[in-house]
Parts: C-alpha cells; sequence; structure tokens
C-alpha cells in the first residue's frame, strides 16, 4: 500500500525543515511533525505525517473538515514526547493529498484503513477531531480489531444546530440548495482557490474560527496553504463545500457510539460556536458504551485540541496509556 | 443526423451519453435512459422503449461504461443524479427513465432540474434498494485487490450500500411536483417497492402505471 514517487509533489515542511522564505513560521508550543511519507489509498496519494520515535506505539489522528494534519502540532507532539507515534494524514482533497474526482464518507474510512495498514497488525488508539471524530467511530464499528481505544474530539453530531422548517418551506429550501449545488458541480472543475497575503487567509479562516489566536492562524496558513506569485492559497480542494449534499442525519453518527467495545472517551468543547454541532452532554452521556468516559470542558470551543492542548493531551494520555 | 457518443464534462468526470435511436415523430423530447447499478448504456435502444416517438438517448453514469471512474471511490446517489443533470441540460427537455439504480437517480434529478424533466420513468433493475432507509452495520473494503472494471468496483460497493429514507425521496417527489407542468412528474413501473420506492408510489403527483402507460403519459403533448 504504500508507494514513494520518484519526483515527490510538494508538501509542507517538516520540524527538521527551514520556514518558508520570509516567513517566522512559530506558534508557541506547535512543533512540525518529524517524518513525512506517501501512502497510496486505492490509486489515491495521501500525505501522512509523524511525530516522536518510529519505534514507538502509533496512535492515529483523523482533522476534522477544512483542516489538515498540521492542526496537529500543538497536541500531537505533547503526546510524542510522552512515548507514542502520532501518525496523522491529510484526509483526501486536503493539506498536501491529492484531490480526487469523488468523496464520501465510505472513502474517508478506507483511506484511514489504508493509512493503518502501513502501521502494522496490532490494534492501535485512534483520535479524531470534528469530522474526523465521526470517522473514527465508524471505522472502530467497522473494523474493531485494528482499533485499541477511541478518544472522540467534540466529533459527535447531534440534531440540535440542525433548523426546524415547515414542509413547504423545506422544499423551497431544498429547491434552492440544489440548484446551488449542481451549478457548483457543473463550474467547480475550472475554480481555483482565491490568492491572498498570508495574513489575508489567516483572518478567512478566522471567520469561521472565532475563538482561535490570530497567531495560530497565521501559523497553519504556511501548512495548508501554498505560495505563488500572485500569493498564497489554500490548498483544499475548490470543489469541497461545507456541509456536504445528501441524507446523512446527524444522529447516525451518533447511533455508532454504544456499539464500541474498546475503551472510549468523548470530549465536548462547552462553548458552542459556528464550526460545532452543538451537541450537548446529554446527547452523549446516555449512548456512552459501558465503561465509556465523558469531559465536557468549560470555557472551550469546538477545537477543544487547539485550545487547550495541555489539558486535551493530559486526557488522552491518561484514556490509552 | 447525432453523433453517436457525446462527451460530456462533470468537473472531472467525462461522461458519455451515447445517441441510440432518431425520432419517429418531431417535437417530442427525447428519451433519456439511465442504466442500473453495473449496468451501462446498452448498443442500441431497448426495445421498450420502442414506444416512444422521441430520440432515444443513453447516459454511461460516473465509473460505467465509457464514462470515466473515480480513482479510490467516492460515489454517491447525488453526485450520479449530477451526472443525469448534466446530460438533461445538454439534451434541453427530456423524459428519464431509469433502471434500479438509475430509477433512484430518475427521482432525483426529476427533483432538482423540473425545469428539464418532463417525466421520469422508474423501472426495476440492478441497484434499485441502495443500502436500505436506515445505515446498516458498517463494512469496510480496504486493502483488496479489486477488479479494474468498469464498472467501477467503487461504484458496485458504495452505492449498494447509500442510505435511502423515505422522507428523504419524499423530499424529491415535493420538488418534482412544485416544480413541474405536469400533474403527476414521476411514474413508477417497477413491481419491486423498497421502502423509498414504496413510499414515493404512495405520494401524491406519482402515477403507479405500467412501463408502456407511462411512456404515453409523457410523449402526448
Amino acid at each position: 500500500m504504500a508507494e514513494s514517487d520518484p519526483i515527490p509533489p510538494p508538501r509542507a515542511r517538516l520540524a527538521s525543515e527551514p520556514s518558508p522564505d520570509g516567513v517566522d513560521h512559530a506558534f508557541p508550543g506547535a512543533r512540525r511533525p518529524d517524518r513525512h511519507r506517501w501512502v497510496e489509498s486505492h490509486g489515491l496519494r495521501l500525505s501522512v505525517w509523524e511525530w516522536g520515535d518510529e519505534t514507538a506505539p502509533p496512535v492515529l489522528f483523523a482533522h476534522g473538515g477544512f483542516d489538515f494534519a498540521g492542526t496537529f502540532d500543538g497536541l500531537a507532539p505533547i503526546v510524542a514526547d510522552a512515548g507514542w507515534r502520532v501518525v496523522a494524514w491529510d484526509q483526501r482533497g486536503h493539506g498536501d493529498s491529492e484531490h480526487p474526482t469523488l468523496y464520501s464518507w465510505e472513502a474517508d474510512v478506507r483511506d484511514a484503513g489504508a493509512v493503518m495498514a502501513t502501521l502494522g497488525a496490532a490494534p492501535m488508539p485512534v483520535l479524531g477531531h470534528s469530522k474526523g471524530g465521526a470517522l473514527i467511530l465508524q471505522l472502530a464499528e467497522s473494523s474493531p480489531h485494528t482499533v485499541s481505544h477511541v478518544v472522540n474530539l467534540d466529533g459527535l453530531p447531534s440534531s440540535r444546530s440542525w433548523p426546524d422548517v415547515p414542509e413547504h418551506n423545506r422544499t423551497r429550501m431544498r429547491q434552492a440548495e440544489t440548484s446551488s449545488w449542481l451549478e457548483h458541480r457543473r463550474t467547480a472543475g475550472d475554480k481555483v482557490r482565491r490568492p491572498g497575503t498570508l495574513e489575508g487567509l489567516a483572518e478567512r479562516r478566522g471567520r469561521m474560527n472565532p475563538r482561535l489566536d490570530p497567531a495560530w492562524l497565521r501559523y497553519l496558513v504556511p501548512i495548508g496553504a501554498r505560495p505563488a506569485d500572485d500569493g498564497w492559497r489554500w490548498k483544499i480542494d475548490p470543489t469541497l463545500r461545507p456541509g456536504g449534499f445528501g441524507p446523512w442525519r446527524p444522529e447516525w453518527s451518533m447511533a455508532r457510539l454504544p456499539s464500541l467495545g474498546m475503551p472510549t472517551l468523548c470530549v465536548l468543547g462547552r462553548e458552542l460556536e459556528p464550526m460545532g454541532w452543538g451537541t450537548l452532554p446529554e446527547d452523549v452521556v446516555p449512548n456512552l458504551p459501558p465503561g465509556g468516559r465523558f469531559a465536557g470542558l468549560e470555557g472551550v470551543g469546538h477545537f477543544v485540541h487547539i485550545e487547550q492542548p495541555r489539558m486535551v493531551a493530559d486526557l488522552v494520555l491518561e484514556h490509552i496509556s | 443526423m447525432s453523433p453517436p457518443t457525446v462527451i460530456l464534462h462533470h468537473n472531472r468526470v467525462d461522461l458519455a451519453l451515447h445517441h441510440l435511436r432518431d425520432a419517429v415523430e418531431d417535437d417530442v423530447q427525447a428519451l433519456l435512459v439511465l442504466h442500473g447499478l453495473g449496468e451501462r448504456t446498452p448498443a442500441t435502444a431497448p426495445v421498450w422503449t420502442d414506444g416512444w416517438p422521441g430520440p432515444v438517448w443513453g447516459l454511461d453514469l460516473t465509473g460505467h461504461g465509457a464514462s470515466s471512474p473515480s480513482r479510490g471511490g467516492g460515489y454517491t446517489a447525488e453526485i450520479l443524479m449530477a451526472d443525469a443533470a448534466i446530460a438533461a441540460i445538454h439534451l434541453g427537455t427530456v423524459t428519464v427513465v431509469g433502471r434500479g439504480l438509475g430509477a433512484y437517480l430518475a427521482l432525483l434529478v426529476a427533483g432538482a432540474c423540473p425545469e428539464h424533466v418532463r417525466g421520469a420513468v422508474l423501472l426495476d433493475g440492478p441497484g434499485l434498494a441502495g443500502g436500505g432507509p436506515a445505515p446498516g452495520s458498517p463494512m469496510m473494503v480496504a486493502g483488496a485487490v479489486l477488479p479494474v472494471g468498469p464498472p467501477d468496483p467503487f461504484a458496485l460497493v458504495e452505492m449498494t450500500r447509500d442510505v435511502r429514507p423515505p422522507d428523504y425521496a419524499l423530499s424529491w417527489v415535493h420538488q418534482a411536483v412544485e416544480g413541474s407542468e405536469l400533474d403527476t412528474p414521476l411514474a413508477v413501473a417497477a413491481r419491486v417497492r423498497p421502502p423509498w420506492l414504496a413510499a414515493v408510489a404512495d405520494s401524491p403527483g406519482v402515477a403507479d402505471v405500467t412501463l408502456d402507460d407511462a411512456l404515453a403519459l409523457y410523449s402526448t403533448p
């Protein structure tokens, strides 16, 4: 499954490599990965990053939608320094991974399986944030023989954030949504991300991440974007749109939680914000599997691992060690 | 005379739209045939389209026939519906007839593009039930050596697992009814009725008829 290209595609830097020209690429506590490799998932090239000793036991991290593995630059080094080999991949269409023709939930889970297949046959802990948290619930239910522990970081969708709309209005809303989506499908193949300054890209990202430190958002740009003659552009596939389109229901992910047989830790940030699901403890606790643990973090938003990397790392290490 | 095959572009996919038969009568819209899961457009117009007086076209869905596949999968019904929408828009106005998976897509495209779809006929065929009305126990195909296709094996894997809730199917019925000039923009001629199709067949605005009656219904000005 693992494969090296004769001419490696461009990628973000490692800890051992210099910052891009003219960029002071640093953030307190953040550390770029120690290693990088490419993994092929059924013909698609995935970008895989690792922190820590290569011979240490692996733990797999799955990032959220519109994020990339580098968003673990705060949490991953702490877990790695505690004796773990932290492995995270840029999901298809995200970060340095290839932009595929199509996307689906099943394809993302298969990609996770392809990365895990390069890490040996022993079951390993898996951690996921937001979309990545929901992904690992399906991964753990579909392949319990590969997963030893589950850590879900604010990745438990609930229907609380879904609007209550009368049916006759819903039909009109759906028609407008459908037309917009079809137009996007028709034209997205020619789209490119809008260029801007490093500061400008950080400011754009801040609109959906209002609680995050602007300095952190600036730190993410040289990882999740690449420079060109006319400025920086986010690497994420321009054909992707937030929210998806189809019959998916948030409760379908939550319904996977009670099935899990491995030790499971669910962490919620209690401060509600745009990228979160608005899920409350009373939505999660009744669905915990036997022995499952819940931690609600007061005063912390959706990006629990970015706002409080030390606190979250302590919870994770206590759970998986 | 129309060329035998037109290549249409849907984002990163090249779609093959095949001309199967010329019109017998003028001024009747094209019939767009959508094949079932794992099938491809036949080389000639199926005999069951003989009653259609307009031209007959068939679309190879992404990952099927002469249309390009998606490396590493990622198939969804909504993406394949967009294939059909692009073909319908290219042809102007069409009546869609779909087999199996194509029947589900015919429903979706009738709701998505009522201004381009004058009637959709839903037939039996491979991939009619999909993954059922709610998610089942998940499974993961990874690391397996799969045939190259076509059909793309990931299309077969994913489109037998896509969830088709009856209320979701009904939302497409509502869109088709609201946007269409016809009283019955949908016709169910399938004998097998998985939950999504049973709900559709019982809905106002849907005719429960034979294939021949459905073709007659939509070919009449």
